[in-house]
């Protein structure tokens, strides 16, 4: 601060020559400092004047983009905070299709560049990740990696009419604009097809619910959750919840869940959390039932604890162990690339960018600045179909993908398709 | 069933309380010997536990041992700040020195986050210790451990304070320091030491605290802390029985809100009772008797 007030000092002022002599001593002090700040600001100039003559002209631009066609995919995610690890994954899982898209031939004589950025699940983060990805020249976006980062930013997408695809960020609100889809489920939706799935498969009559009630994500799965539950006969013995400044201590939780008799504890809360209770709850004689969030469990625990995630189901469309072809392919492309195994996180962001490139084919755009380019690839996502690793999937005119549910459960430290 | 959940509220509230009597002790006798509230004592707890799981995970060092060089770690954190950020401040308002302290608390959590991350990290076996079966209630011994330790803990710092010279020195310094001065104690010393065996408290409540939850992180220390204080101010702060009785209480009240009321609304119906508490004793439950004072 202090330079920059002598900076303005400089510019409104000069000294003339007939006072100079009765500079006192504290004058000169101050003047010294003037004379830093007309320094800095010097450099300053400098800087700026290199920096404008760096950037290419209009016509430099253009003789390189003729060399090769980019369509750029912009998103964003945690890589670093409490939900770095969903961040990563969709990093990853997004990098790889790139690559493989690219090395098939790319899309309408089009490569792709996926340009991603830490918006540290944080919303005001996430809305200057957005701009920079806009600076940088995206063309499509991959929204944000989770749902409470991307509320505020898809009011910017919404405004510049990019074509939006969200690997993850499950919030209904999320695909609220025509121009806004998504490759996961919403958050009704994953309560309603737990419930569906625990009821159709007969895994347990009477569950208990453990979510986190200062969450707009579990509480959105709970209710509908206890919603469809009721419908499907299953038995609700107990409910407990926590909230963001209580989530350490969760004996009083699990004692109520042990004394209710429940067979199954719905989880609609992220990994975090989760690792704490199998961890607190270890003598619970229960199954415990997760959601997406649950995804990263294992890696939470840590190796030494990780006989803790046996036997925990998750919902989720996507299971790395499946014999499925497609899904052999892409666990095999991710782990030579990142040598781990890709979680649900991998799988939607390269679902979504799959999605991206099956609407830019049906769209039959053929250049970058085509006109109406984005609401082209818009009004084409409603007539694909992709079959992805996480599903088949169509979408309707609301953003919202079309695909069915399973669940799996962890068994030696891996997805395995839930059988009975 | 309503006394065996009583008896396992019982449990898990003295269990709590012990960590933070433990994490009190240190606020408490700062504050009657410094005049100052250590607002970075609760990242203390966090130091000690994050050092435990990273020596233990990245130095494979050896649990037990790791438990003492994280005693002795914090014991250096904890002279070395008071050294090097409370000691020019000696003469200072105590508001600056409030301020100071919440700075150093900033600085502790975001300089573990740079060197160990901001993620939760999964805190290691240490002992593996059974369970302990009476009657239909099962006892974790993990929480009969911390109970042990705590208390005798508790027994040395009052035997400390109360039957040693330096404690003798400890409480003239806290009843006038001036006049301890005069009488040719060593303030600067006698300052350090308490700093040291607050920090060594702390370490010790953050391996039971790391026990206990499982999960250690760069914020971990602040919720443990802010309770903490707040039992130190409810017993009286300045007062070493008042936090004892004010880290139990407070452990306790939040164990049974949580069991028999509302587990979301606990913290708002504690911190209630604790203000209901102040208004009638503003001194806090013990605070009254100055000659306790360390």
């Amino acid at each position: 601060m202090p330079h920059q007030s002598g900076t303005v000092f400089l510019l409104n002022f000069t000294v003339p020559g007939t006072v100079k002599d009765k500079l006192t001593k504290e004058w000169v002090s101050k003047m010294r400092f003037v004379k830093k700040g007309a320094f800095i600001t010097m450099m300053l100039l400098v800087a700026m004047v290199l920096s404008a003559c760096n950037q290419p002209t209009p016509a430099a631009k253009n003789v390189e983009t003729k060399k090769d066609v980019v369509l750029k995919i912009g998103g964003s995610g945690p890589l670093t905070g409490a939900a770095a690890s969903y961040g990563t994954s969709v990093k990853q899982g997004a990098q790889v299709a790139v690559e493989e898209i690219n090395t098939n031939g790319g899309v309408q004589g089009m490569k792709l560049e996926l340009l991603f950025e830490d918006d540290a699940a944080d919303p005001a983060l996430a809305v200057s990740a957005y701009a920079r990805l806009v600076d940088k020249g995206m063309h499509v976006s991959m929204g944000t990696t989770t749902s409470g980062a991307g509320m505020a930013m898809t009011e910017e997408v919404n405004k510049d009419g990019f074509l939006m695809v969200t690997p993850s960020a499950s919030q209904k609100e999320i695909t609220r604009f025509d121009n806004c889809f998504r490759v996961c489920f919403t958050d009704p939706d994953q309560g309603t097809y737990a419930a569906d799935f625990i009821a159709d498969h007969e895994v347990a009559k009477k569950v208990a619910v453990l979510y986190d009630k200062s969450s707009d994500y579990s509480t959105g799965i709970r209710d509908s959750f206890v919603e469809q539950a009721a419908q499907r006969g299953l038995e609700v013995v107990s409910e407990q919840a926590f909230t963001s400044q209580s989530n350490t201590d969760f004996a009083v939780q699990i004692q109520a869940i042990a004394n209710s008799g429940a067979e199954l504890v719905f989880l609609p809360i992220y990994y975090q959390e989760a690792a704490m209770i199998l961890k607190q709850g270890s003598t619970l004689d229960v199954t415990f039932f997760g959601v997406d969030g649950m995804d990263g469990v294992i890696t939470q625990l840590g190796a030494e604890y990780a006989d803790l995630a046996e036997g925990v189901m998750l919902l989720t469309p996507f299971a790395a162990d499946s014999t499925d072809e497609k899904t052999v392919h892409f666990v095999k492309l991710y782990q030579t690339a990142y040598q781990s195994t890709p979680d649900q996180f991998a799988a939607d962001a390269y679902d979504a960018v799959y999605t991206i490139t099956a609407a830019v084919k049906a769209s039959g755009v053929k250049s970058l600045d085509e006109k109406d380019f984005n609401a082209k690839l818009v009004a084409a996502m409603t007539e694909i179909t992709v079959e992805g690793v996480t599903g088949t999937m169509t979408w309707s005119k609301e953003g919202e993908p079309a695909k069915s549910a399973t669940a799996v459960v962890i068994e030696n430290g891996k997805y395995v398709a839930y059988k009975k | 069933m309503a006394s065996l959940a009583f008896v396992i509220a019982m449990i898990n509230g003295i269990n709590l309380g012990s960590i933070y009597a433990l994490i009190a002790l240190g606020y408490t006798m700062v504050y009657g010997i410094a005049k100052m509230l250590n607002f970075a004592h609760g990242d203390v707890i966090m130091a000690g536990a994050l050092s435990i799981v990273v020596l233990v995970q990245q130095f494979h060092v050896h649990p037990v041992l790791s438990i003492l060089i994280s005693v002795i770690l914090c014991v250096a954190l904890g002279v070395l700040t008071e050294k090097i950020a409370y000691k020019p401040l000696r003469n200072s308002s105590s508001l600056s020195v409030l301020i100071t302290a919440i700075g150093v608390s900033y600085l502790m959590q975001n300089l573990a986050q740079i060197l160990f991350g901001s993620s939760l990290r999964s805190f290691p076996k240490v002992f593996h210790w059974p369970s302990m079966i009476l009657g239909s209630v099962e006892l974790k011994m993990d929480r009969v451990m911390t109970i042990a330790v705590t208390f005798l803990l508790m027994f040395l710092v009052l035997l400390f304070v109360y039957r040693t010279k330096i404690g003798l020195a400890m409480r003239a310094v806290a009843q006038d320091r001036e006049a301890a001065m005069l009488m040719g104690v060593p303030m600067d010393r006698i300052i350090s030491i308490t700093f040291a065996i607050g920090a060594a408290l702390a370490a010790v409540a953050g391996f039971f605290f790391g026990v206990a939850y499982g999960f250690v992180g760069p914020y971990s220390g602040s919720m443990p802390g802010i309770k903490a204080f707040t039992a130190a101010v409810f017993g009286g702060i300045g007062s070493i029985p008042g936090a004892i009785l004010g880290g139990f209480l407070l452990g306790l009240a939040e164990s049974m809100v949580k069991t028999f009321v509302s587990s979301e609304l606990s913290d708002a119906i504690v911190f209630g009772l604790l203000i209901v508490v102040l208004l009638i004793k503003p001194t806090g439950l013990l605070g009254k008797e100055i000659r306790d004072k360390v």
